[in-house]
């Protein structure tokens, strides 16, 4: 897609330029570093239980940006099930396994030169692919909000029902399976999984 | 029926009776025996009736073509004049003899039911050769006698003895029937057919264009199968079967088929004044040496042997003065005596417990124990020496005759040189084999020492066949000597007086000789013991005989040949008798010439195939090891790896789309 | 707002978690890291869904939508995962991924069934030192 294609879609007046930036813009921007800093020490520091603090730190950011981008309810939900049951399960499973406490010399695996060769080049080629294609693409977010939760229920119960009972559906099936997976040997081993699964739904 | 059909049936019924007894040999013992003898007192019944149909008048001719088989079509057909219907006679005769005598000689062998089958099977192939009138069926029956032959030659496969001259005759017969195959489709091929008449034919209209080469080759498989030199060497070592199997293969009808496939094609041959020649001189070399070789031996089955190996010679030497009539006349008497020589060898070295004539001429008595043997055994032996008026005597003389009658030049079909040779080896041969029966007869029954053992009487079915085989050999020559040639070509057969003088003559100064050195050195067997009798003497004859070919060997240092300074063969050879014992040391000769070669041969192959082509199998199979190795490292089973790379190819094939799809 | 902001954002936010998967030798930090792929995706379909429904009137909402299943399968995920993980730990004690090495062949082409129990005993006696 090229910038002229992409323009002309837009039919807009001449977009703003990337050197004016608004408020929101500025906000944006201070936040996704603060949430892209937390996910990179997420992935390389040797401390595992700071590994999902840091990561609590990211996804808090990107439900902000959520709220940045108008999308509330998105947000909220975020916040609930990432921050609130996701992390809490992990952390979990990271004690379950005893990881040890502290500075661990081993947590890279010896794999890390070729993971950053691979991540660096996937992201050089998305960053390259993404600026050519956007760069000019505006979005509007005067009006009313496009992520409200009257709005994302309407079109969640009006539109998307079918998928929607269809998904409890799979949540039955991932809860009776983690059941399984962890029966064998203590029950608290699965009692974890399932409020994570209910508070998922 | 016809003629035809009761032809046909002669070979099929032993052929029958073979595979029956094969099939039911384990699961129902007692048709065995039945089933053994039954089929060739059959067949002999109707080789009779085919052989009076026929009665020595025009040839009974008939064909049929299963399918049709390329350029030179392979019919089933048959062709009996005069010579294949007296040969099936005897086949069928000596056949019946040997099944009813084996029954008694092998009564406790656990083998006795592959045993007889294979005999049948035997003497069926041997009277489809007989009547065959296809070359290539003949070959069949031809090869299958061959292998039979392996077989039984090998009934005593424990001893090492049996294996090897199983071995042996199996190869040597092979290596004469090579050339032997090819000559018959270089025949076919100048003939145009594979039939016997139409042969016959085309040698008579001078169509075959290479009778010498063809003839010669030829000559190789009938070397081989009739042992005649410098083939020979595997009969004497196929004594070690046993002696029924001696009996029937190895002297009154395998043996016979070389001499009665140049009857056959005799006019082929005569095309060729060099086959002659050479066919001469083969039986003259084959006659002299193996009579010399005879006088030698100590093993009685072994004396036996050579002299079946001499008496073929007189057999190729009167086909090689062109009387083909005075050959299978000799070879009809010689089956009948020489079955009833085997048949009684094999009486003797049961009661004896030994096959050693060493051994027997320390035993007094032995033919108190066994007069039976002594009395057919005394009748086939003087018509072994050519004895008037026994039936060898008429034969022998009717080929010397004929040999005299070439000498004189008289005769357009065969070379004067041959009539030379054969007479004059005929002669020499005559005065040696009248002294190897002596000295046999000498040794055997007129030993002295330490009393024979009574190991009880032998069974009956053995002694009746004996005398059964006795009347042929007394009388056969003498009535048949005129009314023979209209069966066969023609040609008078009755004893000219010359030869029969020289011949008789010669003969009895050699049982004269041979008695006259008995006489010195038979005082020097006391103080010489020597002698080891078989283990169990209680057991049936085939068991003896195993266990005796198997003792000689440890017992007197040699399978052939015993130190044994009363023998009076030592003193008539002279310092030939070691020679003459080892069979002039051919067996060495052949093993230098061939067997050394070959098996050189065999370890270079063994060396460039292990070295050489094996090092290139290696090869091909190291290669894609190295490669596997090398992809091996690579599957570390580390899921993160392989995701890596799966990752890393993702990114490169998305950049790859993106540069072809922008054009860059 | 720049639709590139957000789009960016995310291409690093994927970036990163990508690093974490191949890098991470800790099961559960792979995990961690699989939800932060899943959340760079979530905040795409977000921006997207906020970008067209202003400037394609656009009224389905089916980029929210999705992102609200997208949650709703990661959370069952990781129930899901951490059970594997926890029972994985319980067999051979130990949750490093680059020790699971059950599908490489040996150097000596041994059974599997006699290497097993020997390396799963050495990677314990290794994670409880």
């Amino acid at each position: 897609m090229t910038p002229a294609a992409a323009t002309a879609v837009l039919a807009a007046p001449a977009p703003p330029g990337f050197l004016s930036p608004t408020g929101v813009e500025i906000a944006f921007l201070l936040v996704g570093l603060v949430t892209l800093g937390a996910a990179l020490v997420s992935v390389t520091t040797r401390q595992l239980v700071h590994a999902a603090l840091w990561l609590v730190v990211a996804l808090g950011g990107l439900a902000v940006e959520y709220l940045l981008l108008t999308a509330e309810f998105i947000a909220w939900v975020q916040v609930l099930i990432y921050v609130g049951s996701v992390v809490v399960l992990l952390l979990f499973g990271l004690m379950l396994t005893k990881a040890p406490i502290g500075r661990s010399p081993d947590a890279d695996s010896g794999n890390r030169w070729a993971a950053l060769t691979v991540a660096v080049a996937a992201a050089v080629a998305l960053v390259w692919v993404v600026v050519d294609a956007f760069r000019t693409t505006w979005i509007d977010l005067d009006g009313p909000a496009a992520g409200t939760t009257e709005v994302t229920g309407a079109s969640l119960f009006r539109h998307w029902v079918l998928p929607f009972e269809a998904l409890s559906v799979l949540l039955l099936a991932a809860l009776v399976g983690a059941i399984v997976l962890s029966r064998k040997a203590k029950a608290d081993a699965a009692a974890p999984a399932a409020p994570g699964k209910e508070g998922a739904r | 029926m016809t003629t035809t059909t009761l032809a046909v049936l002669v070979p099929l019924l032993p052929f029958l009776g073979a595979a029956a007894g094969l099939l039911l040999g384990r699961t129902a013992p007692g048709f065995v025996r039945p089933l053994a003898v039954l089929p060739p007192l059959a067949s002999l019944v109707l080789a009779a009736l085919v052989a009076v149909r026929q009665g020595g008048d025009a040839a009974v001719d008939a064909r049929t073509e299963l399918t049709p088989t390329g350029s030179v079509p392979i019919e089933l057909a048959l062709h009996i004049d005069g010579f294949a219907a007296l040969v099936a006679v005897l086949v069928a005769f000596v056949a019946a003899c040997v099944q009813i005598y084996s029954t008694g000689y092998l009564r406790d062998d656990p083998r006795y039911p592959s045993y007889a089958a294979l005999v049948s099977l035997f003497t069926s192939a041997m009277l489809l050769v007989v009547y065959s009138g296809d070359l290539m069926v003949l070959l069949v029956g031809w090869e299958v006698m061959g292998i039979c032959s392996y077989f039984l030659v090998g009934h005593y496969w424990e001893t090492p003895e049996a294996r090897a001259a199983s071995l042996k005759a199996f190869l040597v017969t092979k290596l004469g029937d090579v050339p032997f195959l090819i000559g018959l489709f270089a025949l076919a091929a100048d003939a145009g057919s594979f039939r016997l008449t139409r042969v016959l034919g085309a040698v008579a209209s001078g169509a075959v264009d290479h009778p010498t080469p063809i003839a010669l080759l030829l000559l190789a498989g009938v070397a081989g199968k009739s042992a005649q030199f410098p083939l020979h060497t595997w009969l004497p070592d196929a004594m070690a079967g046993p002696t029924p199997v001696s009996a029937l293969i190895h002297a009154a009808t395998m043996v016979a088929a070389g001499v009665y496939f140049i009857a056959r094609l005799l006019p082929l041959f005569q095309a060729s004044r060099a086959a002659m020649v050479v066919l001469a001189v083969m039986a003259a070399v084959t006659m002299a040496g193996s009579a010399l070789a005879a006088l030698a031996q100590d093993d009685i089955k072994r004396v036996l042997a050579y002299s079946t190996v001499g008496q073929l010679g007189y057999m190729t030497g009167a086909l090689a003065v062109g009387d083909r009539g005075a050959a299978v006349f000799h070879l009809l008497t010689h089956g009948a005596f020489k079955a009833l020589l085997f048949l009684a060898a094999g009486v003797i070295i049961h009661a004896a417990g030994t096959n050693s004539l060493a051994a027997m001429s320390r035993m007094r008595g032995l033919r108190d124990r066994i007069p039976d043997a002594y009395w057919t055994m005394t009748v086939a032996l003087l018509a072994l020496a050519a004895i008037p008026p026994f039936s060898g005597f008429f034969s022998k003389e009717s080929v010397l005759g004929a040999a005299e009658h070439v000498t004189a030049g008289h005769t357009e079909h065969a070379p004067g040189a041959a009539g030379w040779i054969v007479l004059a080896a005929g002669l020499l041969t005559a005065l040696l084999t009248a002294a190897y029966a002596t000295r046999l007869w000498l040794l055997a029954f007129r030993g002295r020492g330490a009393e024979a053992p009574d190991h009880g009487r032998q069974p009956l079915t053995m002694t009746v066949v004996l005398w059964v085989l006795a009347v042929p050999s007394l009388a056969l020559g003498g009535l048949a000597y005129r009314s023979l040639p209209g069966w066969f070509d023609g040609r008078d057969l009755t004893p000219t007086l010359l030869t029969s003088i020289l011949g008789t003559g010669l003969a009895v100064v050699g049982g004269l000789l041979t008695y006259g050195a008995w006489q010195r050195t038979t005082a020097l067997a006391a103080r010489t013991p020597l002698g080891a009798v078989a283990a169990h003497p209680e057991g049936d004859a085939g068991l003896v005989e195993a266990e005796a070919i198997a003792t000689h060997q440890p017992a007197y240092g040699d399978i052939a040949h015993a130190p044994d300074p009363a023998d009076p063969g030592r003193l008539l050879l002279g310092p030939l008798h070691r020679t003459a014992a080892a069979g002039f040391h051919l067996d060495a000769v052949y093993t230098a010439l061939f067997v050394r070669p070959v098996q050189a041969g065999a370890s270079l192959v063994r060396f460039l195939d292990r070295e050489v082509v094996d090092t290139y199998v290696r090869a091909a199979a190291a290669l894609p090891r190295l490669l596997g190795a090398a992809v091996r490292r690579t599957q570390t089973g580390n899921v993160q790896t392989y995701v890596s790379a799966l990752l890393a190819g993702t990114v490169v094939l998305a950049v790859a789309v993106l540069l072809v799809a922008t054009g860059a | 707002m720049h639709l590139a902001y957000p789009a960016v954002l995310s291409a690093l936010l994927f970036c990163t978690g990508l690093y974490g998967v191949l890098a991470r030798r800790n099961a559960i930090l792979v995990l961690m890291s699989v939800e932060l792929m899943l959340n760079a995706v979530n905040l795409n379909l977000v921006a997207f869904d906020v970008w067209l429904s202003r400037t394609a009137r656009e009224t389905l909402h089916s980029g929210q939508a999705l992102t609200l299943f997208t949650i709703a399968i990661a959370a069952a995920e990781i129930g899901i995962g951490l059970a594997i993980v926890l029972a994985v730990y319980r067999n051979r004690g130990t949750s490093d991924i680059d020790k699971l090495r059950d599908t490489a062949e040996g150097p000596e082409t041994a059974g599997p069934d006699t290497e097993g129990p020997g390396t799963s005993a050495a990677e314990k006696a290794e994670a409880t030192a």
